[in-house]
């Protein structure tokens, strides 16, 4: 049976409120309203106002009494809206969350998870569209995650609350309403978040890319394939700690590769990721490693700027063509 | 007022207030020998707050605090020893060396740590006041921070979210006056800082700072009613630090006759009078008070001074649980 990426994260939330009295989810408008993008919807009633704890609008305030509820025995799932309403909580998730347990010599470790929407696609303009990751990736002490299938949406929370320190797992807005069936048996969506998955195997070349430019980058590989160029697909699912092996496997094998990130290219994971293959695989290289990244502006309120400004299908498959030499 | 407690009490309570006075007066001298480093944040002038309030407190509740925090460190039960180590940045320290004068924690204490971004703490406390509401634990989770932290928003927040949920944390403002360099009527509109507290319907009160025995009356009954379940409470002591801000801080914002109209309010020297007014202190037992809490110091500095550092090749331990690679 189907169901939607949105139906996995909830499954996924109720099993963990269900299994241990410890957690509890906490955010704007995740009790009576059920969720801004309807995740926990029903779970008010079930769970009751004490554990799906509508909290006022105060990013800094809840994010930081998750850190301290955390450190005190709990299990908490903080949501924030969207990732660029968590600015508003940088100090408690940078300065406290990430350095308590080096700051306080491994005596306190902090087991908070937080949950927020990215990304673009919606017409939502420069102040809920954009891609920051990568902000978050770059600081030691939390673990950063991206489920980009309906199998990781249901399977990444558990070990993200069984983690003993700080894990954000980011959920593109794109993705919500993506289907799929991960069948009933455990097994099919129980996952790691250590490492990188393969969801395509090829050999001409690499396609790097996470979160809400995977469906993407597939359908580009698709066409790649209906134009006989096989590529390699590699979603990061774990954006830290970096899974490098599994990228450097790829590109040993394939000799070219491609990031695609919806952030924007300065100062970001594509470069990242573009560094560490010229770190391990320079020689194994046929080719400089290229980028499809966001247009660097503010996302345009329009439709057709917006699209043209995000990493789109038709212009990753060009662009993997030109990385081959091929038109 | 005549002194509410034992001798045995209230002696103890002029004791913690020199231990604390005497391991800084050490600590700014090691300072300026090169051996403590960074930033050095001394309490002295307001040990009282901290003694009065700590003492008053269970084992059992949590204690949050800021920069300035040896006093409540000391006072809390984290030996001096492991306080000394950490400013010289040993791994004997009470943060093994990765934290810093600002930044000491002690697990045994539930001492949650001294946090140097103005206001930081307090969500934090709420946090934790809100993991023992929801296990039903009879604890309080006391958050001390400065009368500059009220400019910051999380303070607001906190604040809101604490009464909003009826949790019981307890708001300890140490109002010096100065917010480093800026004096409160210079950064507040409403320099009535009960008044906030109030404007977030949670009972407030003022009190003096550099009386301990006020402050220990204060938070014994604050802290009651919170874990009678009343919900938060917040108190504002009146204090004054003697020390500059910092070690760097040259004092250009005040003027030394102020600093010298505070001093005649010194929680030591005026605790010592009323003890030995009440027949509760003799000239030689405050002697010896003093030489114990210098037996303590040097005690503590020798540990220090014999404490190890931290191989490097220990460099990326405690940044995760399972040491992950970056």
């Amino acid at each position: 049976m189907k169901i939607t990426y949105r139906e996995a994260m909830g499954q996924a939330l109720r099993e963990a409120l269900v299994a241990d009295a410890r957690v509890f989810l906490m955010g704007e408008d995740v009790g009576r309203y059920g969720g801004s993008y309807a995740v926990s919807k029903d779970f008010l009633a079930e769970f009751g106002p004490e554990r799906i704890r509508d909290a006022p609008l105060s990013e800094l305030g809840f994010v930081g009494a998750g850190v301290g509820a955390a450190l005190n025995g709990m299990r908490p799932i903080v949501e924030i809206m969207t990732i660029n309403f968590s600015l508003l909580a940088l100090d408690p998730i940078v300065n406290v969350a990430a350095t308590l347990r080096h700051m306080s010599g491994g005596q306190f470790n902090v087991p908070l998870v937080i949950r927020m929407a990215t990304g673009a696609g919606r017409q939502l303009g420069a102040q809920h569209s954009h891609s920051l990751e990568c902000w978050y990736a770059h600081i030691p002490g939390i673990r950063v995650l991206a489920p980009a299938t309906v199998a990781d949406a249901r399977g990444m929370l558990a070990p993200a609350l069984a983690d003993p320190d700080p894990v954000i797992i980011f959920e593109h807005a794109q993705l919500y309403n993506m289907e799929d069936d991960i069948g009933a048996d455990r097994a099919s969506w129980t996952c790691d978040i250590s490492s990188a998955a393969v969801r395509h195997t090829g050999s001409r070349l690499s396609l790097i890319t996470y979160g809400g430019s995977l469906p993407k980058v597939m359908q580009a590989a698709e066409s790649l394939a209906a134009d006989g160029i096989d590529a390699e697909v590699i979603d990061l699912r774990v954006l830290r700690p970096l899974d490098t092996e599994t990228i450097i496997a790829s590109v040993r094998k394939t000799h070219r590769a491609m990031v695609i990130d919806e952030g924007w290219k300065s100062g970001s994971l594509s470069a990242e990721i573009a560094a560490r293959i010229m770190e391990y695989a320079f020689y194994d290289l046929d080719a400089p490693v290229a980028r499809v990244c966001s247009a660097e502006v503010p996302m345009p309120y329009a439709k057709h700027l917006e699209d043209a400004a995000l990493p789109q299908a038709p212009v990753i498959a060009v662009a993997a063509k030109q990385l081959l030499g091929e038109k | 007022m005549s002194i509410p407690y034992d001798k045995s009490f209230s002696v103890s309570l002029l004791s913690d207030m020199v231990r604390i006075r005497h391991m800084e007066e050490k600590a700014a001298e090691l300072y300026g020998q090169l051996k403590i480093r960074g930033f050095l944040h001394l309490y002295i002038g307001e040990e009282a707050v901290a003694t009065g309030a700590l003492r008053a407190l269970s084992p059992e509740d949590n204690i949050v605090t800021t920069y300035r925090d040896h006093g409540h460190a000391l006072v809390r039960g984290i030996p001096m020893n492991a306080i000394m180590a950490e400013l010289y940045g040993k791994q004997e320290g009470c943060s093994h060396g990765r934290g810093g004068s600002m930044h000491l924690f002690d697990e045994k204490t539930r001492f949650f740590g001294g946090y140097a971004i103005v206001g930081e703490g307090i969500p934090l406390a709420v946090g934790l006041a809100l993991a023992d509401k929801m296990r039903a634990r009879p604890r309080v989770s006391a958050c001390f921070f400065g009368e500059g932290a009220i400019a910051e928003g999380a303070f607001h927040e906190s604040m809101n979210l604490a009464a909003l949920w009826k949790l019981p944390v307890l708001f300890l403002c140490e109002n010096n006056f100065y917010a480093m360099g800026t004096a409160l009527e210079r950064s507040q509109s409403q320099t009535d800082l009960c008044a906030k507290a109030a404007s977030y319907n949670m009972p407030a009160v003022r009190v003096d700072g550099m009386d301990v025995i006020a402050v220990h009356e204060s938070v014994r009954q604050a802290a009651k009613q919170i874990r009678d379940g009343n919900g938060p409470r917040f108190i504002e002591f009146q204090t004054y630090r003697f020390r500059a801000h910092s070690m760097y801080d040259p004092e250009l914002y005040r003027m030394r006759s102020e600093v010298d109209e505070w001093k005649q309010r010194d929680p030591i020297q005026t605790f010592s009078v009323r003890l030995k007014a009440e027949e509760m202190l003799t000239d030689e037992e405050f002697a010896l008070i003093i030489a114990q809490a210098d037996r303590e110091v040097q005690q503590a500095i020798d540990y220090a001074e014999a404490g190890t550092w931290e191989p490097v090749a220990d460099l990326l331990k405690h940044v995760y649980t399972t040491e992950a690679k970056p």
